[in-house]
Formats: structure tokens, sequence, C-alpha cells
């Protein structure tokens, strides 16, 4: 650690005003308050300083990312595998090894392209770098399948980061999260590489990794369920709990495994980032329009099983909880978590043409979230008013 | 006064840019999202609005010293109402596929809004020639905006101009596809809002403060 503050400081006089670097002022600037918390302090008024800013919250969402995103690299390799039907001949450290070439170009092409226009806009504006898409960043590649072309991520980032964040003014001022309206162009603009039954195993022999499967076709579970029939892997049997749980199923790259998002959620929560009344209510919201739905439900699956499936999991954990969308009052959370979680099994069973509801669900509350917060002050206020013309 | 006087370019030049009726006044939102996925159904929407204000313009502003106050809004509908009915009829004679692509919409340039805002502030105080001009400046800016809308959005999304294949197939095998989201209103919504950043940003005296 001291080497590296020594190394930075003796290269900071090239990025300071008149250095022969000062183009890339707000590229040092990022990674340096990102390495080490930075030394200013307030100049007036009155403020209490945490040790945590929001740099330090963003390292912690990421990594607690991880465990989801390792298991999804390994599930990438086995569901190539059980598609070629070679899975006793290869070892889970080849898996891993494949699903890691297949995922490691969509993480540096969304980082190349996300950073790449916020170093851009900072520099152009003179502003600070803002830290905001380092957890975007990760969560783009964790939410599309194994298929997605790289040039369509790219496209999609961009899109994301200039449409749904620099036009609002940058980290912490966009109505919606960012990750989400990557997911969401790439939904509505390239349908066929994030839907469909071709894209979610990979086929594609990588540096002689992984095994070449030509026209294998393999559906998402929710996309049986949709169809009213039980879930089947890609081994052409039926899932069961325990495939649903550590996420050994066709899907996105991270969302599939419930032990590893139940891990991440672990370290969230614990670390107070995301809020565990946003979580709760989320599933809460799901449960209780599963009863109401139930009988449209197929009969083959337990109905809880609607909960370890598709993104159910991941969105509730990673993407309700973003503190900059969410609902910011202790009561709204409630109303915006359970509103979440009823809209994406509403979404789920009403639409036979989106299988998957998370997206669309916590887009939509994400838009009506002020909302929420406005009629939540607007009530207490209300109810405070009521009390002062009582006592009169 | 000559024809193409100063006052005169001023009528036909500001609606072109600093007054655009869509960018700038943001009128006639609703038509530019509806018949803009294609280039074709766009020309002719922009053509039919350019001709019925420029002769809208023309006709009240010659009938302008002898409307009564009070009905004046009824008598520019039903001079509106005529000159659209008159051009869906021939669109119809003469241009059929175009004209049920356009569906409602030749129907409903009566209730365009740049339409009744030009004969309410231009063609009511001005004469005839300088009315004209008004309703060819904004109709060609509206048409303008309509144009350059579509064009994005059938090349993205179709990879066609006026229904002419352009993006050659050898794109397509090489992993190219068409942007589904382009056909979608919402890209409309977009491709608006990027014009009007573009034009504020080269204008600063269209920035609010």
């Amino acid at each position: 650690m001291k080497f590296l503050r020594n190394y930075i400081d003796k290269i900071k006089p090239n990025f300071e005003e008149g250095g022969k670097l000062h183009a890339f002022r707000s590229l040092f600037d990022g990674f340096e308050t990102f390495l080490f918390v930075p030394n200013d302090t307030s100049k007036s008024g009155v403020n209490i300083h945490d040790a945590i800013d929001s740099k330090r919250i963003m390292s912690l969402v990421v990594i607690a990312l991880v465990p989801s995103l390792l298991l999804g690299m390994y599930n990438i390799g086995l569901q190539n595998a059980i598609a070629a039907g070679t899975v006793e001949t290869t070892t889970w450290f080849s898996m891993f090894l494949y699903g890691l070439l297949v995922t490691l170009p969509k993480i540096v092409v969304a980082y190349a392209v996300g950073l790449g226009i916020e170093f851009t806009v900072a520099q152009w504006k003179n502003e600070e770098i803002h830290e905001g898409f380092l957890v975007s960043g990760i969560l783009i590649p964790m939410i599309v399948p194994a298929g997605c072309p790289l040039w369509v991520l790219a496209l999609a980032t961009a899109f994301a980061v200039i449409f749904a964040k620099e036009v609002f003014g940058g980290t912490g001022m966009n109505i919606v999260n960012v990750a989400l309206i990557a997911r969401a162009f790439i939904f509505f603009a390239y349908p066929s590489v994030i839907s469909g039954d071709s894209v979610w195993v990979a086929t594609e022999s990588i540096c002689g990794l992984g095994a070449n499967v030509d026209g294998y076709t393999c559906a998402t579970a929710l996309q049986y369920v949709a169809n009213g029939a039980a879930p089947v892997g890609a081994s052409g049997e039926l899932l069961t709990s325990c495939d649903m749980i550590f996420g050994f199923m066709p899907g996105s790259i991270g969302e599939t495994s419930v032990v590893a998002i139940a891990l991440g959620a672990a370290l969230l929560l614990y670390t107070g980032v995301a809020s565990w009344k946003t979580m709760l209510s989320v599933f809460v919201g799901g449960i209780a329009m599963l009863f109401v739905f139930q009988n449209k439900m197929p009969e083959a699956m337990p109905l809880w099983h609607n909960l370890l499936l598709g993104g159910f999991c991941f969105g509730a954990v990673f993407m309700a909880t973003d503190p900059v969308t969410s609902a910011r009052t202790e009561t709204g959370k409630y109303i915006y978590g359970f509103g979440i979680g009823a809209m994406t099994i509403i979404i789920r069973v009403m639409n036979p043409g989106y299988p998957e509801g998370m997206m669309l669900a916590i887009l939509l509350m994400n838009v009506v979230a002020p909302f929420i917060d406005y009629c939540v002050v607007q009530s207490n206020v209300n109810a405070r008013a009521k009390r002062v013309t009582k006592k009169n | 006064m000559g024809l193409f006087s100063k006052k005169n370019k001023e009528a036909l030049n500001t609606p072109l840019f600093k007054e655009n009726p869509v960018t700038v006044q943001v009128l006639g939102i609703c038509s530019a999202l509806a018949v803009t996925s294609k280039l074709e159904p766009a020309i002719v929407m922009g053509l039919s609005v350019t001709i019925i204000v420029a002769m809208a313009n023309v006709i009240i502003s010659l009938i302008r010293n002898t409307i009564p106050m009070r009905i004046r809004i009824i008598v520019q509908l039903v001079v509106v109402a005529a000159l659209v009915t008159l051009v869906s009829e021939v669109l119809k004679a003469f241009a059929y596929d175009v004209s049920v692509q356009l569906s409602v919409y030749i129907g409903l340039i009566i209730t365009n809004c740049i339409l009744m805002g030009r004969l309410e502030a231009f063609a009511m105080q001005n004469k005839p020639w300088p009315s004209f001009l008004d309703g060819i400046g904004n109709g060609v800016g509206y048409a303008m905006i309509l144009v350059i809308v579509a064009f994005f959005r059938e090349f993205f999304g179709t990879g066609a101009l006026l229904n002419i294949q352009i993006i050659p197939e050898s794109f397509y095998e090489a992993g190219y596809m068409n942007n589904g989201l382009m056909l979608m209103t919402p890209a409309a919504f977009i491709l608006i809002a990027c014009i009007v950043w573009y034009q504020r940003a080269k204008d600063k005296s269209l920035q609010e403060k």
C-alpha cells in the first residue's frame, strides 16, 4: 500500500495544471480517489464526515457481486458441457475457465465503453470523474445472456450511460437504473439476442476450452413456466429445487444462483449499504401476488420455485435497493419494494410475451418512486398539521 | 415593399431554425411520433402540412378583416377542414398506399397545433404574401424535423431508405442486426430530443436560464 501511495505521489505533478498529462487529469483523479480516501475536508458549513463515501459504497457492492459472478462463470461452462454431453469428462476448473473466457470480454467492453464516456464527459465539463459506473459496469454483463454479441453490449452500454445518466446530470441524478436501461435497450432493440431459445447457453469453443454445439437450443426456465410447463434444464431433464437454488440452469450470467446472491445480500445488509426494507418487501409483494395467481401457475411446479427463477432474487438484492433510484422515505421503501415484487409476478403471469418481469417492474417503480416519496412526506405533513389544529 | 424584403425573409426563415415549430415551440409532436417510422409517409406528411398551412394562412389573411372576432376560431376551422379534406382526397386518388399508411393522421392535421397557432398568431394580423411565406416556413420547418427523424428510424430500423435496401446482405451475415427500438415510438422521442439538444447547444439564446 505504501509503495502504491508513493508511486501516485510521484506521478501526480504530471496531471496538475501545466503538467504533461493534464488532459488525463480526470482519469488520474478518479483512480487516485478510488484507491485512497481523499484528504479533502469541507471548507464551509457544519458537516459530519464519515469514513465511507460513495466510492467505498460502490466497491462494497462490487465485492457483493463477486460470488454471483464466479458461480455464473462456472455455470456457463457447466451448461456448455451439459449441452455437449461431456459433463463427466470435463473438470470443474476447465468449465470455470471457459465461463471466464465467455464473460471477461463482456466485462471489458462494458467498462471500456461506459468509463470512456464518463471520463470524456468529466474532462469536457471540467468536473471530477463520477464513480457511479463502477457498479453499472459489472451489472450490465451479469444481466445479459452468454450469447449476447459484444457490439450489441457496447451499444446498449453507451445508450444507457448517455440517455439514462449523463443527460440527467451524471451519477446520483439518474431517475432509472442505468444497468437495467442497458438491458431494456437490448430487449427492445435486438430482441433476438436476449429472448428465445438459442442464446442462453454458450455453444462455441474458445481457445480449445468448451465444446462446439451446433444448432443447440434451450429456453430459460421462465419461458417454460410462461407456456404452462415445468421448467426443463439444458440436459432435457426437469430442473430440481437444488438446481434452482445453486443456479445450475440456463439464464443470464449472474442471475441464476440464489446461494451466491444470498451471500452478496448478507454482505450488503451487514454493512448497511442496501435497505432490508426494500429487499424484504420485494419478496412479500412477489409472494402475495403468487397466491393471487396461484391457479394460473403450472401445476407441475411448486409455487415458491417462481421466486428462484429468472432475475427475481438478483433484482431484489442488487437492483431494487439501488439508493439513487429507489424510494428515499422509510415507509416509501416498503411500498416501492412491494410494488416491484407484485408487478414482476403480474407481468410474468398476465403477459406471456414477457416471461421475465423483473426488469420492467423495477424500471416502472423507479419512475414512480419520487411520487411515493411525495405521498409519504405529504401524509406526514398533513397528520402533523391536523394534530396542531386539534390542540387549538 | 419588395417581395423578399427583410421582414418577409424573416417570416420565412425564423420558423426553420430559431422558432422551429417542433423543436423549439414543441408543437405537432403527436404526428412527428406517429408517421416517422418510414421516410416515405414522413415526406408526404410534411408536404401535406406545408401546403395546408400555406393555403390556410393565405385564405385567412385575405378574409381577416371580415371575420367577426367572436367566431374567428370556427371560421379558421372550416377553412382548415376544407383544405385537409381536399389533400386527403388527392392522396387517396394518387397515392393510395401512402394514404393508407398515414391513415387518420392526415385527417388529424386539422388538430395540429401548428395550424391554429399560425392562423391566430400570424395570418390574422398580416397581409397574404407574408402569411404565405410564414406558412411555407413553418410547414418546411416541421417537415424537416420529420424527415430527419424518419431517415434515422428507417435506416437503423429496417436497413432501408424509401423502401430500397441500403445496408448490404453481407453486413447481416457478419452479425449486424436491425435495431427494433427504432421502429417503436420511443425512438422518435429520443431522436427529437437529440435534435433539440444539438440545436440548443449550437444556439445559446435558445437555452432556458
